[in-house]
This record gives structure tokens, sequence and C-alpha cells, in this order.
């Protein structure tokens, strides 16, 4: 790669594309106000001091403005000679620490409230990963089916690399949005598995870093029902661009029935995983996996970016024996960024995207991957 | 020498090569370690970066040699000011300080994991809840004997510093000994250091032999302790946090130690050519100062390492 | 200037070796100074390919580890290479001549302290062309992501660390032996000029802190090589402690990049307002407090960790009260304008939109000191405006300010002042271009340190990029002015400007190779 020269390419290029396209942006100048009592606090907290800032702002730069505009040789000013007095140093120190008294007054107390978790009514536990959301809601009793997903951003690499034209949510939607339901409070566990992530939502003033080994609490009541847009707000590395939160607050009955249907699909997935697949149909659902969670590193075409991520394609792993393969996706490789991918994906998955790296980019081993397979494997790895 | 006045000339030296090549070797020294450290997690051979690493560290030692006998040079011919003594009294303090500090990062590091981090994980205090659903089965005590993930780090079988206070437990208790070695040479450095003021040579030559006796004693008392970590204690570098702040603290005291012990040893190679007067010595005040330094840290460890 | 009875009283040697071998504060003020100008369009060429990656969403130019690498690397480069040695330079060129001091206390380890600087750099630099690729965990390298994710340079990182510390912390050595033992009779410590006690006060920050970082980057090369686990709950650390003591040492370096900016502010602006500075002592105090307070705020940067809440409210209270002293000194110099007689050179220029924009950029510190505001603002691109008008309209403002000040007295030579202008204004409008659109960007939800960005962000994010090619094609402009300043131009008397005050100005211009040998004429130094 050689920046430099691309760089200049590319800025004339980006120039007439500017000037010709229609990049179609809202003018959005100041924070959100948010769907929260938390989050029109903290805007009306952030307006507050920008006027006081403006306030001192205006006087200060207005006094040097005018001994810039009076005060000037040129007009035949005659130096003073005073240089101290006690008086007005006492002055403006009194009155900023004033000032900042009163700033403080709200701040402690909007903190307060944020930091009052208790009473929630529904807990989901928030696990940050390279490079995707997992979202666990904590069961009541332990009898109950457990509603757990990933949450991956969804929009195209096409979009990215500038072969598609951008849809108007790029780089903010995701394959399953966290669903909550409004007015009720929700408190979030957040931790990571890898490294630090943040889990941010600014429409409800929520953010917090996802540390791994530890467990971060914050909460939330959503007011009005609709889809809100976040990010991933601390680098966790390559796609740390591309690890959005969504999330859908919805009225208490959609709510409701949207979980039951989530508990049902884990309670068919469990059971899919008996059933026996065609290789058309792997393939197919592997390549999709493929492009929402192993693309980042392996790159597209399996050439992955050596070396801190090896090629896919003429792999020795992905073209020797299988059940090595196997296993290498379901624990990860330790201490490297290759994830144990046995708990994030479900064993159809994980058969169909080891049946599809084993059978494109050039690999031909021909073997198909039957779910019940991964699951004994999974099973024995516990 | 004096000039204008009352005013001394401060002597500025010629220019010189010490600092680049100085320079060069520490680059040296600290490129080659790297690549050592690079080629053994990639499994490679190591030869090279040895070699360079070598080098380097030899042309550094080489160079600071040089320079050390290039000032003392300059000060027996005379051309040092007191103002320019002073220079390097204040180098010197500032430099002792400088090490305070980074000792502080580690004990820093010591009081966090000890309050926060090891009991959150734990599940107790303000983030207990951590403990709660990560780590189950964790128990926060200090020392941490089972780690939170024993498959990732063994956890060592038992602690160094179990602690009852009574006679027969000092007695046979190894870090005692060596707090009491490592005061006792406080002491001695300063007798050799009056010893010297008072003109007495062989009064400064005895105690400071007996000094660096005591050092090298402690020093070896301490890698006594360290075999015995590891071989009876289970207490190693991986073992968690537990042997990660007892080693690094304990480590780089040591290591201090071995850097007074040879500043020690060439103040003694130094006296007995003769190279301090009564008044004019801050080469072993600088020395001895350092010493006292990394007795205070001692002080520092024993008491929070070992008894807290 | 003295009677020259020494027979090192001589020139400067000839050829390289002079700046090989050299003890002269001069010289070695000259070195750093260069390095670090390097070093600026090094870091700056590395912020003009973010600012071209980012010129439009989708990926265009790089991948996104390569930007990832670019963001670090321009961090780094721009704090450790950049504004750290330029004031070390600058200190070393006007302390002895401010004093009046024959040189620097330990001048040998001076000239140390400098080639340190670009065997680190190298070291640094190297690993863009490694395998492995550059440090790309971004300049605060929060663990584990600069650990156990970390490409394997990490370890040529750390190392350069380690060295760009010693330099640091000889030269702070340097510095403080300086101040307290080689002033000339009758200077005093409340007589001395401001820039001096900043840097008095700098090198204590730097002593303090450097010693932490080189604690912290020890226990990653542990963490990652030696099997510890200081940052890994696994083995009972925590990620957040590599926060706590990184921050220890953080917080209180961005104090160090800008007291010394400070002082160079409190020269420029009594001398083109012919009127001596307003509340010198308060000056004096101000600072120590800022340097107080900024040992007790490090965790201002750490609000969304989820601290207990009395550690978020103490730390709250105490940023905000860093408020009150950097006000006192900003109402001193808007009181050292008032009632003065003012010109509007190149230096008084930079000075003044100094004190507007660096004022703004408190203000915005002040934002985002307030804990419960700071969960929106943090990791966003409002934290990229705040600290960006802090340190380019701030330090290196002030940085050119000191140039375009003090570059006839150690060329002899006027610089070109049409150039200068103009170059003032094209900085002052690319720089608010580049960066006041950030603001928005950052409310509006655009996190940092990413290669691509959502639709709504992409009008302010072309804004600010054309706002960074002028501002970075400004900068040649400098080069230029300076390289034809020591070139030649019109001759400059000792005294350079008319209002200017204090030792350096008895002195010709060029200040000759050596000066102060003997001290100066007490009557010479004058009150503050
Ligand atoms: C030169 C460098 C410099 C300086 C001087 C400052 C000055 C200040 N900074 Fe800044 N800061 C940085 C460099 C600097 N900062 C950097 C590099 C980062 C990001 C690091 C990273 O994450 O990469 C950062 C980040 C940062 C954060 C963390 C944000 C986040 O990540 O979420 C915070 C939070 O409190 C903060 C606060 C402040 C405050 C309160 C000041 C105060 O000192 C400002 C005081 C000045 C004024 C307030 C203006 C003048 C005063 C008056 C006119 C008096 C009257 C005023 C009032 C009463 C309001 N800074
Ligand atoms: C003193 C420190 C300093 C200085 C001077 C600058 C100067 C600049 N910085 Fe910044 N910056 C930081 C310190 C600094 N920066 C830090 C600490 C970070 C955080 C890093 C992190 O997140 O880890 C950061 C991050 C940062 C980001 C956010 C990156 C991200 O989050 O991904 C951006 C984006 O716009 C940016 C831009 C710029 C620009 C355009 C300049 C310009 O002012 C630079 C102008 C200078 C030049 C351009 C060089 C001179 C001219 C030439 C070489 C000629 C060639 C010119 C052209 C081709 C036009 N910087
Ligand atoms: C966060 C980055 C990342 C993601 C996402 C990722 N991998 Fe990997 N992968 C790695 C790394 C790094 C290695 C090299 C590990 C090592 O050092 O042995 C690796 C190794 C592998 C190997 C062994 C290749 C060899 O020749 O050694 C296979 C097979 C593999 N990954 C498949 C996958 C599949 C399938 C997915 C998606 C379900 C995936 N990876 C997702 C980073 C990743
Ligand atoms: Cu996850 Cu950034
Ligand atoms: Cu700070």
């Amino acid at each position: 790669m050689l920046p430099k020269a691309k760089l200049w390419l590319s800025l004339i290029g980006a120039a007439t594309i500017l000037f010709s396209t229609q990049i179609q942006a809202a003018w959005e100048l100041n924070m959100p106000r948010g769907v929260t009592q938390i989050s029109r606090d903290t805007y009306d907290l952030h307006m507050q001091i920008l006027w006081w800032c403006v306030a001192i702002g205006v006087v200060v730069f207005g006094a040097m403005l005018w001994s810039i505009i009076n005060h000037r040789k040129s007009k035949g000013a005659v130096a003073a000679t005073f240089h101290e007095s006690t008086k007005v140093e006492i002055i403006w120190t009194i009155i900023p620490f004033v000032i900042l008294i009163l700033m403080a007054i709200p701040a402690t107390r909007v903190l307060t409230e944020a930091y009052d978790s208790s009473e929630s009514e529904i807990d989901i536990q928030v696990t940050g990963y390279q490079w995707r959301w997992e979202y666990r809601y904590l069961r009541k009793d332990s009898d109950e089916e457990e509603v757990s997903f990933y949450s991956i951003l969804s929009t195209p690499r096409d979009q990215i690399n500038n072969q598609l034209p951008k849809d108007e949510t790029y780089l903010l939607d995701v394959d399953n949005p966290l669903v909550i339901p409004i007015n009720t409070k929700v408190r979030f566990l957040v931790t990571s598995n890898d490294v630090i992530h943040a889990w941010w939502v600014p429409d409800f003033a929520v953010k917090r870093d996802a540390i791994p080994g530890f467990i971060n609490e914050i909460w939330t009541i959503v007011e009005e029902p609709g889809i809100y847009r976040g990010q991933c707000a601390e680098l966790c590395g390559i796609e740390h661009g591309f690890m959005p939160v969504v999330v859908h607050a919805v009225e208490q009955e959609e709510y409701d029935a949207w979980y039951a249907a989530k508990q049902d699909e884990a309670r068919v997935a469990r059971e899919m995983a008996n059933n026996v697949v065609t290789m058309s149909e792997s393939l197919e659902a592997g390549e999709q996996v493929y492009n929402t969670t192993c693309i980042g590193c392996h790159q597209p075409n399996g050439t992955g970016l050596p070396p801190a991520f090896p090629a896919l394609a003429g792999s020795s792993v992905v073209n020797g024996d299988l059940e090595a393969n196997i296993n290498l996706l379901i624990n990860g490789v330790p201490g490297t960024a290759m994830a144990a991918f046995g708990r994030q994906l479900t064993p159809v998955q994980l058969a169909a995207v080891v049946t599809y790296i084993r059978n494109s980019f050039g690999n031909a081993t021909g073997d198909l991957v039957q779910p019940a397979a991964v699951n004994t494997l999974i099973q024995a790895a516990q | 020498m004096a000039s204008t006045g009352s005013h001394e000339t401060y002597y500025v030296p010629d220019q010189t090569k010490l600092p680049f090549f100085a320079s060069i070797g520490l680059f040296l020294t600290v490129f080659g370690l790297g690549n050592v450290l690079n080629d053994i997690q990639a499994s490679e051979s190591t030869a090279v970066a040895t070699w360079m690493s070598l080098f380097g560290f030899t042309l550094l030692s080489f160079i600071l040699f040089q320079w050390f006998s290039t000032v003392i040079r300059e000060n027996h011919a005379g051309l040092n000011s007191d103002q320019l003594k002073r220079s390097y009294v204040w180098g010197m303090a500032w430099f002792i300080f400088s090490e305070v500090m980074f000792f502080a990062a580690f004990f820093g590091a010591l009081y966090y994991v000890r309050n926060f981090s090891v009991p959150w994980i734990g599940g107790l205090g303000d983030k207990g809840i951590t403990g709660e659903i990560l780590w189950p089965e964790f128990e926060a005590v200090w020392p941490v004997i089972n780690n939170p993930d024993s498959q990732i780090f063994t956890s060592p079988h038992e602690a160094l510093n179990v602690h009852e206070w009574s006679v027969s437990f000092f007695a046979s208790f190894l870090p005692f000994w060596n707090t009491v070695i490592l005061l006792t040479s406080s002491v001695t450095v300063h007798f050799a250091h009056t010893a010297l003021k008072a003109g007495n040579r062989k009064g400064l030559i005895s105690w400071l032999s007996l000094t660096v006796a005591l050092g090298v004693l402690f020093l070896v008392l301490q890698a006594m302790e360290y075999i015995e970590a590891y071989d009876h204690y289970g207490l190693t570098l991986d073992s968690g946090i537990y042997g990660s702040t007892f080693f690094l603290l304990t480590g780089f005291h040591g290591f201090h130690v071995t850097l007074g012990t040879f500043m020690l040893v060439v103040m003694l190679t130094r006296a007995l050519k003769g190279h301090f007067k009564p008044d004019d010595h801050f080469g072993f005040e600088a020395a001895s100062w350092y010493w006292h330094f990394v007795d205070v840290v001692w002080v520092g460890l024993f008491i929070f390492v070992y008894l807290l | 200037m003295s009677a020259s009875h020494d027979d090192h009283h001589h020139g400067p040697a000839k050829g390289l070796t002079r700046w090989l071998y050299t003890t002269n504060h001069k010289d070695i003020g000259s070195l750093y100074l260069w390095f670090s100008f390097a070093m600026f369009l090094l870091g700056g060429t590395f912020a003009m390919v973010i600012r071209a990656e980012l010129f439009q969403p989708g990926l265009q130019l790089v991948e996104p580890n390569f930007f990832n690498q670019m963001t670090t690397m321009h961090g780094l480069v721009m704090v450790f290479g950049a504004v750290m040695p330029a004031f070390v330079g600058l200190a070393n060129w006007l302390i002895p001549m401010m004093i009046g001091a024959p040189d620097m206390a330990l001048p040998r380890m001076n000239n140390w302290s400098f080639w340190i600087l670009p065997f680190a750099f190298a070291m640094l630099s190297s690993t863009l062309f490694m395998d492995a690729g550059a440090p790309n965990f971004g300049w605060t390298f929060y663990a584990p992501l600069s650990t156990t994710y970390a490409p394997s340079t990490v370890t040529f990182f750390i190392f350069a660390i380690h060295i760009m510390g010693a330099s640091s912390i000889m030269g702070s050595i340097n510095i403080i032996a300086t101040v307290l033992n080689m002033r000339a009779p009758g200077m005093t410590l409340m007589k001395m000029p401001l820039f001096v006690w900043t840097w008095l006060i700098t090198a204590y920050l730097l002593i303090a802190v450097m010693p932490v970082l080189a604690g912290v980057v020890t226990m990653m090369l542990f963490d990652i090589h030696f099997g510890t686990s200081f940052f890994n709950a696994a083995g009972g650390g925590d990620p957040v402690l590599f926060q706590h003591v990184f921050w220890f040492f953080g917080h209180p370096e961005v104090y160090i990049m800008i007291l010394p900016a400070f002082g160079i502010v409190s020269a420029i602006i009594p001398t083109f307002a012919r009127k001596r500075l307003f509340g010198y002592d308060s000056m004096v105090y101000a600072t120590a407090s800022i340097a107080f307070l900024s040992f007790i705020v490090w965790a201002h940067h750490m609000f969304t960790v989820g601290m207990p809440i009395a550690g978020e409210l103490f730390f709250m209270y105490a940023t905000m009260l860093i408020a009150v002293p950097t006000g006192v000194k900003v109402f001193n110099w808007v009181a050292t304008m008032f009632r003065g007689s003012m010109t509007f050179e190149t230096p008084m220029l930079f000075a003044i939109a100094f004190v507007v924009l660096f004022t703004m950029g408190g203000f915005t510190g002040l934002m985002l000191a307030i804990t419960p505001a700071d969960f929106q603002y943090h990791d966003t691109y409002f934290v990229v405006a705040h600290f960006h008008y802090v340190l380019v309209p701030g330090a290196i403002f002030s940085i050119m300010a000191a140039t375009y000040y003090w570059l006839p007295k150690w060329t002899g030579h006027m610089y070109d002042e049409r150039l200068g202008k103009l170059h003032f204004w094209l900085s002052f409008i690319g720089v608010n271009v580049l960066f006041f659109p950030q603001h928005f960007l950052g409310l509006a939800g655009m996190p940092r340190r990413i290669p691509d960005y959502a639709l709504q962000f992409a009008d302010f994010n072309w804004i600010s990029s054309i706002g960074g090619f002028l501002f970075g094609a400004s900068q040649l402009i400098l080069l230029v002015v300076v390289i034809k300043c020591v070139k030649g131009g019109k001759k400059a008397t000792p005294q350079v400007w008319e209002g200017a005050q204090g030792l350096e100005w008895t002195l010709d211009s060029p200040a000759p190779y050596h000066t102060f040998a003997t001290p100066p004429d007490p009557k010479l130094i004058h009150a503050q």
C-alpha cells in the first residue's frame, strides 16, 4: 500500500464525488435530548454549562477585544503602569468559584440519579465481543427457556467498500436488535469477553464500559417507543467502528410476544441441532455466518491479513483434520484474537461455517458437517 | 579559579563523544532485548538479538565508565566549583525522587488490587455483582491462593507471608532477617561516612566493606527466598496477581539493591585508591543516599508485602 | 560580552560533530527544536491520512487496522515527539539566558537527553515497516487491547517509552538543577521570568509522572512476556488498574504540554502591550495550584469505567477546581492588554489567538469534567475537539509564537513579517475549520477512533478535512520563514522588540555561543 499516492488520487476523486453526488445529512448540531428522564436531565445540564461558558466567554473575550480595538499603539494609546491589584484578583478568583458551585449542584443531582440502579424489572447481561454484542436476558427462574443472542452489524460490506450506495442507516444496523419494553426499568449488566468495549445509546444517555472480567451496572426507563441507535464507544480493535448498538423500545404487549417467540426460537434451535442438513443449505448458511462473523479478520476471499490473521484459503487447518478444525472454532486459539465460537454461534451455524470454509476459497475437502457432530464436540469440550 | 568578584567560573565541558555513543548503546540494548522477547514468543532463534543487546549493553557500560572517570578526573583537576558540585547534588536528589515514583506505581497497583479488584471479583463491595455473576467460585482473600481462573493462572499452593506474631515466627522468617540486614547496612554506611568525614580512611574502608558484605548477604537470602517461593510455595510470576505484585515489587527492589551494591563496590575501590577527601566526596555520598533509599523502599515492602 | 579567560570559550566546532557531540545549551536547544519540527511534520502526515480517510463515509484509502495505527502513531508522535521536545528545546535555549547562567547545569547529560530521542522515535516508527504493523491500540494503549490482543511490535513500543522517559527525566533534572542552582546573583525566585517558573514546575511534574509511565509499561511488558496478571481478572488483576496508573501519568502530562505555553504567552503579551505583566505573583501561585491539582484529577478520563459514585464525585469536583487558577491566568493576560499600547506582530497574533482558543478548549474541558454530561461526550469527537483546541491553537500556537518571538535573537535576523502574518491567518482559519465542526460531530454522536462513520456525520467531516489540509499545508510557510531567517534578512538589534524585558534581550543578536560566563550586572535584572 502506498498511502501517499493513494491519498492524493482519492483526494481528487473524493472532491469530484462530493460535488456531484447526494451526500445528504442532517446538520445535527447538538446533543440529542433523548427519550429518558436521565437523558433530558443530562441535556439540560449540558446546555446550562454551555451557556455559563458562553457568558464567561463573552465577558472575557469582550474585554480583550475592546482593549485590542482601543488600546493599540497605532491609535496613540500610551501604556498604563498598573500591574497588580489584590482586590480584583480576589474577585476573579471567587466569582468563577461560585459559578462552579452552581454547576456542581445539578451535576451531583443528575449523577446520583443515574447511579441508582436498584429495583429493576428486567435484567439484561450485555457482553461485548470483538466485534458484536451478546444480549442475555437473565431468567427469573431457572427452568425458563433462556433468551440470548448476538447482535452484529448488518450493513453489507459492499456498502462499506463503496461498491453499493449507502443506506440511510449505514453502519447503524444490526441483524438482531435488543428489544425492551417502554416505561420499564431495565438494568444492563455490562461486561466483555475480550477487550474493553463501551455500550452506548445516546438517546438514553447510557454509556458504560464493558470490562472483561468485571460487571458494570447501568439502567434506563425508555418513555417512547422507537428504534434507538448507538455505537461501541471504546477502541476495541480493527472493527471498532463496526459494532453498532440498536435497541427497539416497544409496548409491553409487543415485548411479551417477542420474548415468547424468542424463547420458542431457542427451543427450536436446541432441537435443530439434531436435524440433518444438505450441502447447498450449509454452504448458503455458512457463507452468511462467514460474512457477518469471520470476514473482518479472515477477509472476503479467505486471504486473511497475515501475519496477524492467517489465510483460510489453503490453510492446513482448514484442509486438514475435520475434528481439529471444528474444535479450533469451538475453543478458539487462546491468547490470540481467534475467539471461542462454541458459545457465540449455534451448532447449526458452526456446522454451516465449517462446511463453508472447507469448500470455498479454493479449499475443496468436500466435507459436509452435521450440527449433531458439532454438538457432540461442544459437549465434549465442556 | 575565582574570576570576577566572589563568583566562581562554572565549568562547561567541551564537546564530548560520550552521550551520543551512550545513546547508541542504550538503543541497541533495548532494541536487541525487544527482539529477544519477540523471538522467544515466536519460538525463533534469539542468537542475533541476544548479541545485539549484549553488545549494546557493553558499549553503554563502557561509556558510562568513561563518563564517570571523566567527571572524577575533572574534579581532581580542580575544575569543579562549589556551584557545579551543587548541580550534582540536585541531580542525584531528584534522580532518587524519580525512582521513588517508579516504586510508587507498583505500590499503587498493590493497593488497588488488594482494596478494589480482588474484593470485587470476590463478590464484595461496590462492584460485588462482578463476583456474583462472573466468578461465583472465587473467594476474596489476600494473598490470593486460588486464582479466579486457575486454568489460565496456576495458583500457588501456599502464601509466603502467613504471619503469626510470635518470636519463633520472626526467628525463622527470612524477610525479617533481611530487614535487619538492610537496616544495619544503612547504619554501617553512615558510619563509613562519618569515618570519611573524620579523615579516618581505615574506618571508611572497613565500614564500607561491611556494608557491601551485608548487601551481598541480602541478595543471597533474597535469592534463596525466590527459590523457596518457586519450589515450595508454587508462587511464581505466572501464579496470578499475588505472584505478580510480589515478584515485581521485590524483584525491582532486588535489582536496585544490586545496583546500589555495585555503586558501593565502586566507592570502595575508589576509597582504596584514596579518591575521597573529608570535605569532597560527593560520589560516596550519592551512593550512600541511594543505599538509604533502597533501604526505605524495603521497609515499605516488608510492611505492605510481607506483614499486612 | 565576557572576557575570555577560559580555554573552552571558543565558538562552535565545525561540521556534523558539532551537533553530535555538543554540550552547548544553544546547540542542544536547536537540535530539540528541529527534531520537534520534524516530528510535527511526521505526526501531521499521519493526521492527514486520518483526515483523508474521514473525508467521506466508506473505506477509501486505508484498512481499518492501518487507520488505527495512524491514530495511535499520530497521538504518540505529536505528544512525545513534537510538543514535549519543542518545549525542552525552548527551555534549553532560553532558561540559561533568562537567568544569567553560562549554560545548563549538566551539559553532557543535556546532550544525552536529546540524542536518546531520535533513536527512540526511530524504534517506534520502525514498527510501521514490520510485519505485525505499528501499535494500533490508541495513544492511551488500554489493556488488554495493548497486551493480550496487541501486535508483537508492542514490545518495541514499550521500550521506546522507557527510553523516552529516561530522556525526559534527565531533561527535567537538568532544568531543576539549572533553575535552582545557576541563577545569577540578584535573580531571586520571584524575579524569574514566568517561562522559567512554568518550566520549573513542569520539570517537577515530569519527574513525578514519567517514572509512573515507565512503571505501567513495565507491568504491560510482564503481562505480555512473563505471565503476570496485572491487567487480567482471571488472575485477580483489573484492566481498569491500567487506566488508573496510566492517567496518573496522563493527566499531569497534558499540563506538561500547557504550562510552558503559559510561560511563553506571559512573556509575549507584556512585550507587545508595552506594559508589565499583570499579577505576576498570582501567576506563579496559579501555576503551582494547577500543577498540584493535576495529580488528583486523573480519573476524569475514566468516568464511564464504572467507578463507585464517591470516586466519580471526587474527581468531578477536583477537576472543576482547575478552572479557577486557569481563569486567574486568562484574566491576568487580558488585564495586561487592558490599557496597554498594543501592536500586532506575528508573535502577538499567535499569543492572542492562544488566549482565545485555549480558553475555548478550557471551556469544553470544563464541560467534560461534569460527570453525567461526560457520559454523553466521552470517547466522541467532542473530546477530540476539546483536546485539539488546547493542544493545537494552545500548545502548538504557543510554540510558534515563541519561535517568531525569539527567532531574531537566535539567528540575528528579522523574519519575514509578511509571511509570518500569512502563516498566522491561514493557521488561524485552518485550525478552526478543522476542529470547530468536531464539536458538532461529537455531540451528534460520532465516536472517536473509527475509520468510517454513519451518513449524518458526512458534512462536518468533509469540512473538517478541508480545514485540516489547509492547516497542514500552511505549516510549510513556517518552514520557509525559519529557513529564510536563518539564511539572512534584516539585522536584528539586541533589543529586537521595543517592549521586551529580560536578560536575553541584553545580549547581542544572534546571542553569542557562550553567554554569561560571568554573571550579568544585577542592575539589569528587573522586577517582573
Ligand atoms: C494541553 C492539554 C490539555 C489541557 C490544558 C486540558 C485542560 C483541561 N481538560 Fe483536557 N484533555 C486533554 C488535554 C488537555 N486538557 C487531552 C489530550 C485529552 C484526551 C486524552 C485522550 O483520551 O486521548 C483530554 C481529555 C479531557 C477529559 C476526558 C474526556 C473524556 O475522555 O471523556 C476531561 C474531563 O474532565 C478534560 C477536562 C479538562 C479540564 C477541566 C481542563 C482545564 O484545565 C481547563 C481549564 C480552563 C478553563 C476553564 C478556561 C479558562 C478559565 C476561565 C476563563 C475562568 C472561568 C471559567 C469557568 C468558571 C468555567 N480533558
Ligand atoms: C499536540 C498534539 C497534537 C497535534 C498538534 C495534533 C494535530 C492534528 N490532529 Fe490530532 N490527536 C492528538 C494530538 C495532536 N493532534 C492526540 C493525542 C490524538 C488522540 C490519538 C488517539 O486517539 O489515540 C489525536 C487524534 C486526532 C484525530 C482523531 C483520530 C481518531 O479518533 O481516529 C484527528 C482526526 O481528525 C486528528 C487530527 C489532527 C490534525 C488534522 C492535526 C493538524 O493540526 C496537524 C497539522 C500538521 C501537519 C499536516 C504537518 C505539517 C505539514 C506537512 C507535513 C505538509 C504536508 C501537508 C499536507 C499534505 C496537507 N487528531
Ligand atoms: C477477531 C479476529 C477473528 C475472527 C472474527 C475470526 N478469526 Fe479465525 N483466526 C484469527 C486469528 C488471529 C487466528 C490465528 C490464531 C493462531 O495464532 O493460531 C485465526 C485462526 C483461524 C483458523 C486456523 C487457520 C490456520 O491456518 O491456523 C481458522 C480455521 C479460523 N480462524 C476460522 C475462523 C472462522 C470460521 C471464523 C468465523 C466464525 C473466524 N475464524 C473468526 C482471528 C479471527
Ligand atoms: Cu467494541 Cu469498540
Ligand atoms: Cu485530564
